[in-house]
């Protein structure tokens, strides 16, 4: 299977995961693209996207809702998308997570005490994990209101596929720290039961992390500590949602041995959290045409002269070197992965930055189901 | 020397290079690797370097920068009574603490630099670097890591925290004796957010930007003029020589293209812009490294 369009068959749900830098926002918005000239209704919901790109479809900077990108850029690029729509959303992780808090908050005095609180501030923009998790809150509540035949989900730029599995429950494990409350704040009944053992630790913990912040910590437990359930439940939801059968990842890498090797550790997790994967993506490959026979270099040289011939040989053993690589990497690939579902697209001439070169890309995506498109 | 950037863009090489140039002019060095990508003991062909610090060639060392390890190393280093110490990392209390803090992990892995910088170190006989160099995670959204120390002593206020992330954060932004690389690639989409990710790390953060490297540029082989002869032949031959020429094309036209990104890129920046070659070769390990070596400053 060599076809983003047999990957996607029957899914509502795809979410592209793989290491920073390897096209996963172009990657996201071809597919979502792809698909609504297919005629589907499709959202994409990407983080980080080219400027370039985002005006080029009409994207206004952090919208936080989805606007629809005009038909008529289909059009001009040569596509009849039918009842298809293309809506793409660029993620505001801060406003989203202000969101989950007040609709979790208990009544308003609770949400203005974790709005205001100082920790919140710092960390609901700062805190590694908050973006990961706010994407899938966000995914989730898209995918409720059930507007769409099919969601993209293009992944926070984190250092690694993995984070954007493992970063969610992480920040989870912060807020629900229940258990710390009790020794945080050594008043009352907890302290009585926690006893001298807690007030020696309390004490220690003083020493290193110093008082004011273990104050502000505790006022911060304490804030969150009614809402903790619904970001529980939330959470326990939105898993479900991915491991549902019709959910996909696929993980988008580069053919360098390093991103190959943290594709096939991605696709690991996935299978220890038993959610699906669908296949991967590679992104910038470097194809070789055929290679040169004995007389080759002389052809070239008699057709282009001497000194001009030698270049162009150089050049294309150079490029051969790349592609050999590029071919072994993904080779080893797709034996690690255990999958034929490998979608190769080739080193482009130029940066995407409009539809057209997004449905330039789908040509590589979509190979043998590529549409025509009529350009002029 | 911070080395920073966008993920795949060759922090990691241009670290070890430059680690390799400074080595070779005598400067005692080390590189500092964190999130356990062990990528200099794969250049270096050793099983790992890990949180100690390892020669690879004299003067020049590495080690891997475990924030369990780092933290470890500073409550040891912070609390003088041992039976204290035990209590604390029999804790759950601190295990939990420690593992779901936001930023402590970056905050002990930078603590650890800088104590690797320290000219009298704190760790027992260990011998002071006249340069340390930092292979630093790569920036996701724009310049959290480098800005743990300022958000810390922000949210500590006092304490030895507090007192501690100032510390750090006076050692990350003392122009004199910090500086900060970027990488970046010739590709629009990494050319923008290099001048944005200047332009934070010198506003927000207070670092000195001192060098940009532009990585993996392509050498320009074949002028216009070769263009428009390609350009003719590519219709005349058939086979492998029409795919030959093909290639030299797009090449030509990368190479082309790259250039007028490394312009816009000087024309966006303050840093100097220094260019890195791409380097044809499958994987690059220490031999290819020296390449590199030999044209960084």
């Amino acid at each position: 299977m060599t076809s983003v369009a047999d990957l996607v068959r029957d899914k509502r749900i795809l979410i592209c995961a793989g290491p920073g830098g390897v096209g996963k926002t172009t990657t996201s918005a071809a597919i979502a693209a792809g698909m609504a000239a297919r005629g589907l209704k499709v959202a994409v919901l990407t983080i980080d996207p080219a400027k370039r790109l985002a005006d080029s479809l009409g994207l206004p900077e952090l919208g936080n809702v989805e606007r629809q990108v005009d038909p008529m850029l289909f059009t001009k690029a040569g596509v009849d998308p039918g009842g298809g729509e293309l809506w793409a959303m660029m993620l505001d992780s801060k406003a989203t997570f202000d969101d989950v808090v007040a609709k979790n908050a208990p009544d308003e005095e609770t949400r203005d005490a974790v709005l205001s609180n100082r920790i919140y501030k710092e960390l609901s923009s700062a805190l590694a994990g908050s973006q990961e998790y706010m994407a899938m809150e966000k995914l989730y509540e898209i995918w409720s209101e059930d507007r769409y035949d099919l969601l993209v989900l293009d992944t926070p730029p984190s250092r690694n596929a993995l984070d954007f599995l493992e970063a969610p429950n992480r920040l989870l494990q912060f807020i629900e720290g229940r258990s710390l409350q009790v020794f945080l704040a050594p008043t009352g009944f907890a302290a009585k039961v926690a006893g001298r053992g807690t007030s020696v630790m309390f004490s220690i913990l003083r020493r290193i992390t110093g008082v004011d912040l273990l104050q502000d910590l505790s006022e911060f437990f304490g804030a969150f500590s009614g809402m903790v359930g619904g970001f529980r439940e939330r959470a326990t939801k939105v898993n479900e949602l991915l491991a549902d059968e019709h959910s996909t990842f696929v993980v988008v890498c580069g053919p360098q041995s390093e991103t190959i090797a943290e594709a096939s550790y991605f696709r690991d997790k996935l299978a220890e959290q038993k959610l699906p994967f669908g296949g991967a993506i590679v992104n910038k490959v470097h194809r070789a045409g055929r290679e040169l026979p004995d007389d080759g270099g002389d052809t070239l040289r008699k057709a282009l002269g001497e000194e001009l011939g030698d270049r162009v040989v150089a050049n294309y053993e150079d490029y051969h070197l790349l592609a050999e690589r590029d071919r072994q990497n993904i080779e080893r690939l797709a034996t690690e992965l255990g999958t034929d579902v490998i979608i190769e697209v080739p080193y482009l001439d130029d940066d995407v930055h409009d539809l057209v070169g997004l449905m330039e890309v789908n040509r590589h995506l979509f190979g043998p189901d590529a549409l025509r498109v009529k350009t002029e | 020397m911070v080395v920073t950037g966008k993920g795949g863009v060759g922090k990691s090489t241009v670290a070890l290079a430059l680690g390799m140039k400074a080595a070779e002019r005598g400067r005692r060095t080390i590189v500092c690797e964190v999130a356990s990508q062990e990528r200099i003991s794969h250049a270096f062909h050793r099983a790992s370097v890990g949180f100690k610090e390892t020669e690879l060639q004299p003067n020049l060392y590495a080690i891997s920068i475990d924030p369990d390890e780092a933290m470890r190393e500073y409550v040891l280093l912070s609390l003088k009574v041992k039976a204290m110490r035990d209590l604390l990392f029999r804790s759950k209390l601190f295990t939990y603490l420690a593992a779901a803090t936001p930023g402590l992990r970056e905050l002990v892995t930078i603590g650890k630099v800088w104590e690797l910088a320290l000219d009298q170190r704190k760790v027992k006989s260990a011998k002071s670097y006249d340069l340390v160099i930092l292979d630093a995670p790569a920036t996701g959204h724009g310049v959290g890591f480098l800005q743990t120390p300022k958000t810390f002593a922000n949210v500590a206020r006092v304490g030895p925290i507090a007192t501690q992330a100032e510390t750090l954060n006076k050692f990350l932004t003392n122009h004199r004796k910090t500086g900060v690389a970027i990488v970046a690639l010739p590709e629009e989409m990494p050319v923008n957010e290099t001048a944005s990710l200047e332009r934070d790390l010198t506003r927000t953060v207070n670092v000195a930007v001192d060098q940009i490297f532009l990585n993996g540029l392509y050498p320009q082989r074949f002028t216009a003029g070769d263009d428009d002869a390609l350009g003719k032949a590519l219709d005349k031959l058939t086979g492998p020589p029409q795919d030959a020429v093909a290639a030299a094309l797009a090449v030509s036209r990368r190479a082309r293209a790259q250039r007028e990104q490394l312009a816009r890129l000087e024309s966006i920046t303050r840093a100097p812009v220094t260019t890195l070659p791409f380097l044809f070769k499958p994987e690059l390990e220490a031999e290819e490294l020296r390449e590199l070596v030999a044209v960084v400053p």
